[in-house]
């Protein structure tokens, strides 16, 4: 009973997921389908995330399947990283399914599927954190790009979000083949699809096989995050989906990406660990300079933010390519950066997601130029606005200044100047686009006064996610020791 | 008798198949091709994993098998189920005209 107890934060999504799909079609055609389903859907994910707080000081379990000639092979781990971004992946959705609410009122007739849709993803996004084992990482992966491509086709009606849809299909699934290829080949060259047992086999295995394998796998992972080269599915993807799901893609998949890059990099491929800082650190400019040079000519406040989303992935690999090249007594800072990071990132983009839900909701339209004079119209949508920027950018008071500042800081201690150096150039890149934005905002003249009014929904979500921005930086300590024992329990397992 | 076929063989070939399957996906133009090429690249990546498996007398290899072909018949559905869609729109089936996003 105690396993199931471990695994209670996944039944309880299941079985809300399964619920609010019944619900919806009991309610057919109801208003109550579209007012009460996200509510319970909200409900069930605040009670999965009293269950994985419940589970956290028990964790550093493994599960497995029962086999006849080996005993157990571990599949999955409760580990205090696998919580870390089961908490993230429940923060997205809730945020995410609470700011749909509207949207989807006003811009789809079938309102129940979506949030059930929506806690399958986050279900994915939580097998994926815990999965040890190739097979369920690739399960995981797949349940979470096919649940990402529904959602991103889920306005029929509107060519351009099934369009965006069908390219991320395309692009996902030649990677997930790519990535596969990569499996079968780390398979053939350890005998073996766990990532403990990869690793002690490691030693012994064909040289060939395994850098062949590996760069495979990062290929498929790079996807995932959206690391250039393999971004080109993103800017599509993110402006033909509806808006609720690009936040969803921009924050709970690239989560789960770099869950998954860190397990393997580290638990299955610690003998390469240090042959890994070139590639990743090359990924890394690559990524960043790509994203943020692409995103200065953005008409399109979406495409704009997908750009900016390559970039922030670009910052995060700095943090990986500094733990990978570290020795083992204190390597677990890159980590540590990274996951503190990627939790100030979350509120940060959920939040600039929101504000853009909000405009595209009253306004009918995401273009930047759309946005003039904004601060007259919604002071507070404006301010809003410029604290998730100043957090995007890393400007201290705020989340993304401290997750910037640990990354940044881990790559120096490893003595990765130019990397380090090529972050902060990129940063400063960084100012003009979204200052464009707020720029229009404050000092173009409008056309159109009409104040503008979030919902009360709207107006809790950007509270708490700009709240959230500013605490992380103004009382940061419980959440960077969050971040490091997250990191450390890796450590102390390997 | 397979003693007489050297794993090398088998590899060699889905290597063949899966680049055959990758080209296909990055040059044709038509997305039902497109996804034929795609199940191309699945089925070499399974006869991999048998080959090994065979070689390495570990059943692991076959499990995944099993797993990737249910996985990829679910993929494609939701693939057609958007061409089908997105083909209502415009009326091809052609890759060059799903222009409505650029930039």
């Amino acid at each position: 009973m105690n396993e199931l107890l471990l695994l209670s934060p996944e039944i309880v999504i299941t079985i809300v997921a399964f619920a609010v799909l019944t619900l919806d079609i009991i309610w057919k055609g109801d208003q109550r389908s579209a007012k009460i389903l996200p509510w319970v859907a909200f409900g069930g994910v605040v009670v999965a995330l009293l269950a994985t707080l419940n589970v956290w000081p028990a964790s550093s379990s493994e599960f497995g399947i029962a086999t006849d000639s080996a005993g157990l092979i571990p599949i999955m781990a409760v580990d205090k990283m696998a919580l870390f971004f089961k908490v993230m992946a429940l923060l997205t959705v809730a945020l995410v399914g609470l700011s749909a609410v509207e949207y989807i009122e006003k811009n789809s007739p079938f309102r129940g599927e979506f949030y059930a849709l929506t806690l399958f993803a986050g279900l994915s996004l939580m097998f994926l954190s815990s999965a040890t084992n190739l097979v369920m990482i690739y399960l995981s992966l797949e349940f979470l790009s096919i649940t990402s491509y529904i959602l991103t086709g889920y306005l029929r009606r509107d060519n351009r979000s099934i369009e965006a849809a069908l390219k991320y299909f395309l692009y996902g699934a030649l990677a997930s083949g790519v990535m596969l290829y990569g499996f079968s080949l780390l398979y053939g060259a350890t005998g073996s699809v766990d990532l403990a047992t990869i690793a002690v086999n490691l030693g012994s295995a064909n040289v060939f096989l395994v850098v062949a394998s590996v760069t495979l796998i990062l290929a498929g992972f790079g996807f995932k995050i959206a690391a250039v080269p393999f971004h080109q599915w993103s800017p599509d993807a993110y402006q033909g989906a509806p808006t609720p799901i690009t936040a969803f893609l921009s924050v709970g998949s690239k989560a789960a990406g770099f869950a998954v890059l860190i397990r393997v990099l580290v638990v299955a491929l610690p003998a390469y660990s240090f042959n890994w800082t070139v590639i990743l650190s090359m990924v890394a400019i690559l990524t960043m300079t790509v994203g943020n040079l692409t995103a200065l000519w953005q008409k399109d406040m979406k495409r704009m933010l997908a750009y900016s989303s390559i970039a922030q992935a670009g910052y995060m690999l700095i943090g990986l390519a500094a733990f990978t090249s570290q020795s083992s007594d204190n390597w677990s800072n890159g980590v540590q950066g990274v996951l503190l990071f990627l939790f100030a990132y979350l509120f940060t983009n959920l939040g600039v997601f929101a504000v853009v839900i909000v405009l595209e909701n009253k306004l009918g339209t995401t273009n930047i130029a759309d946005y003039a004079g904004l601060i007259r119209r919604s002071p507070f949508l404006s301010i809003a606005l410029v604290i998730f920027f100043l957090s995007l950018i890393g400007i201290p008071p705020t989340g993304g200044f401290m997750g910037k500042l640990l990354v940044f800081g881990a790559a120096i201690d490893q003595k990765l100047y130019v990397l380090a150096g090529i972050g902060i150039l990129n940063s400063v890149i960084s100012v003009y686009y979204y200052f464009g934005v707020v720029r229009q905002v404050f000092f173009a003249q409008e056309s159109d006064e009409t104040p503008i009014q979030p919902g009360f929904v709207m107006n809790a979500v950007i509270t708490v996610t700009m709240v959230m921005t500013l605490i992380l930086a103004l009382y940061g300590q419980p959440f960077i020791q969050f971040a490091t024992d997250s990191a450390d329990i890796l450590a102390a397992t390997f | 008798m397979l003693e007489q076929v050297p794993v090398s063989h088998y590899l060699l070939l889905s290597a063949i198949l899966f680049s055959i399957g990758a080209g296909g996906v990055l040059i044709r133009r038509n997305v039902i091709i497109v996804l034929m090429c795609i199940e191309m690249m699945m089925n070499a990546v399974n006869l991999t994993f048998i080959t090994f498996s065979r070689y390495l007398d570990s059943a692991t290899g076959q499990i995944f098998v099993f797993m990737i072909m249910a996985v990829a018949a679910v993929e494609v559905a939701v693939g057609l189920a958007l061409l089908v869609e997105l083909n209502r729109h415009k009326q091809s089936v052609n890759i060059d005209d799903f222009n409505a996003l650029k930039g």
